[in-house]
């Protein structure tokens, strides 16, 4: 994406989100912006109603974990289909207390992307309808994919992992 | 607004006047494993509940665990009628990490392999289809079809369903002369059967009462559901991966999308008979067009050394070692790439923290993301509508649970 895009982005969101923007610029070929968490919705909700913007379509939603920073990210990538510009939001929250504002009321196919980032990682989207998990069992009492969990049970003695890293 | 009255006695009455009908998980007419607990009124669908995640097999955590080139099989099991295309989305992701440039042949014979594989994907789609308005013989008169695709993979890289083609940087060998005589005999024989095919269900009575008008949604319900693929072209907006942000050059190639108007079972159904015509289409210019050139880049420490030089030659021994111990450099970072897919966009969403496995990896997959707006589309529909939307609806019960 060439610079006066990413500028004019950066300059709507700077009307009314100034303070909110932490970090922006491209990470290969894909323009991201890292945002405090407070207004995430807000924002996103700007950027789809925005005459010069219209990131009408969410492509996709997911968590990360990063255990070192001890903060659970989130990531949308909204896309906008007139002008084919794609753009990249990541807020951080803490993983202590990972709770976010659902997106629901803007895109309803968050629904259950929402529901899968609670699944996996814990994250509260506060004000989803059904914020309930979905491919685990409901039974399950750990989210999955944080990163102290491990894949295989490591109290096994038979397998020598010492020569593969991690 | 008048506000109800929420005693056991107003429940009981209200409840008296449906039934509630549990649809799956291993009903023979859901085409996978999906349970739908539909609440009805008669025949008639007031309302649905969708529970997934049946066969969930944690794919995501397994990546974490896993060198880059031992992904490439958990892609195929994503959708599995169009495996090739998973397989290549993930190789070119990661090729993209690596910043690694791809000879021209290469990415031809890349999209030779996609668009088969996107005509077996839609070819199972529509006899499905097909079967479920109760005609038959289609279905089995297509599946001959799928089946010489089959052997064309076979004769590339030696498996059928669950392809694990190519490698990250191209293809462990060129073609060779059976498997391009297989798809000359494919393009010859299919063209004629898709031709039967379809004037077997386009004009027919029978079927256009089934499916015209059948779990229909507009266009800003699909976008707003984030449809992709055929089932959002169907609907009239023409969103293609394809020409939105070619990869591996598509650019190159002359096609169109096409595109439905009511997003109806129907138009579901031509969306993907139309772009099956364009993938043969596409097909024979990569086939003209095909340029000379090595079937691989020049990518040493991911792709594997011929067993030739492995044997007499140092360097090449070093590489294999590097590469099957996984001591090979990958360099920081987080890239997203997306592939259409046979029900859509197909993205990989990958972070590398220079580890031999990805730090994180998220598949954006199509059917999960659509599968949503099933319930929406089947309220006040008959049963048997149901059970046709899902099926022209496309959805691969192992994209959709990962």
């Amino acid at each position: 994406m060439d610079v006066e895009q990413q500028d004019k982005i950066l300059g709507v969101l700077g009307e009314k989100y100034g303070d909110q923007v932490l970090h922006a610029g491209m990470v290969y070929d894909f323009f991201t912006v890292t945002l405090k968490k407070d207004k995430i919705v807000e924002i996103i909700r700007e950027l789809y109603h925005h005459p010069a913007m219209q990131f009408q379509y969410l492509t996709t939603l997911c968590g990360i974990h990063y255990p070192e920073l001890e903060q659970i990210a989130i990531m949308y990538q909204l896309h906008n289909l007139h002008t084919n510009v794609r753009v990249r939001l990541k807020i951080y929250l803490p993983v202590a207390s990972p709770t976010v504002p659902t997106l629901t009321p803007v895109f309803a196919s968050a629904n259950w992307m929402e529901r899968e980032t609670y699944d996996f990682y814990g994250v509260i989207f506060e004000g989803h309808p059904n914020l309930k998990r979905i491919l685990n069992v409901d039974e399950m009492i750990i989210f999955p994919m944080r990163k102290e969990y491990p894949l295989e049970d490591q109290v096994r003695q038979d397998k020598n992992d010492s020569m593969f890293g991690r | 607004m008048e506000v109800k009255e929420t005693t056991d006695q107003f429940y009981q009455e209200e409840e008296k006047q449906y039934s509630y009908l549990n649809l799956g998980p291993t009903h023979p007419a859901t085409h996978g494993i999906f349970q739908n607990v539909l609440k009805m009124d008669g025949e008639v669908i007031i309302d649905a509940t969708p529970t997934i995640g049946y066969i969930h097999r944690a794919f995501e955590k397994l990546a974490e665990r896993r060198p880059f080139y031992q992904i490439t099989p958990i892609t195929d099991r994503l959708n599995y009628c169009s495996a090739p295309i998973n397989n290549i989305g993930w190789h070119m992701t990661v090729e993209k990490l690596l910043k690694v440039e791809i000879p021209k042949r290469v990415q031809y014979l890349r999209v030779i392999i996609m668009e088969l594989a996107r005509i077996t994907d839609h070819l199972i789609c529509n006899a499905v289809i097909g079967v479920d308005t109760g005609a038959l013989t289609g279905f089995v008169y297509m599946f001959q079809q799928r089946e010489l695709v089959y052997e064309i993979y076979e004769e590339i890289c030696g498996a059928r369903l669950t392809s694990n083609v190519g490698r990250i940087g191209g293809f462990e060998r060129d073609f060779s002369a059976k498997a391009w005589e297989k798809i000359d005999r494919f393009l010859k024989e299919f063209p004629v059967v898709l031709k039967e095919f379809e004037s077997l269900l386009k004009r027919n009575r029978i079927f256009i009462d089934r499916t015209v008008g059948v779990g229909g949604i507009t266009a800003e319900k699909a976008l707003n559901y984030s449809f992709s693929g055929p089932n959002l072209r169907a609907a009239g907006v023409d969103y293609d991966v394809r020409v939105a942000l070619p990869y591996s050059s598509y650019q190159d190639f002359d096609f169109i999308i096409p595109i439905g108007k009511n997003g109806d079972v129907y138009d579901r159904f031509m969306v993907r008979q139309e772009e099956m015509w364009q993938s043969l289409k596409i097909i024979r210019q990569a086939i003209d067009k095909l340029p000379e050139g090595p079937f691989h880049a020049d990518v040493p420490d991911f792709y594997l050394p011929p067993k030739e030089e492995v044997y007499n030659n140092m360097e090449a021994l070093i590489y294999h070692f590097k590469i099957v111990m996984g001591e090979t450099d990958v360099p920081k970072g987080e890239v997203y790439h997306a592939v259409e897919g046979g029900n859509g966009e197909l993205g990989f969403y990958l972070i590398s923290d220079g580890g031999r496995t990805p730090f994180r990896l998220h598949f954006r997959r199509p059917c999960f993301i659509f599968y949503q707006a099933y319930p929406e589309m089947i309220k006040g529909s008959m049963l048997s509508d149901a059970i046709l939307t899902m099926s022209s609806m496309n959805v691969i019960a192992g994209e959709l649970d990962s």
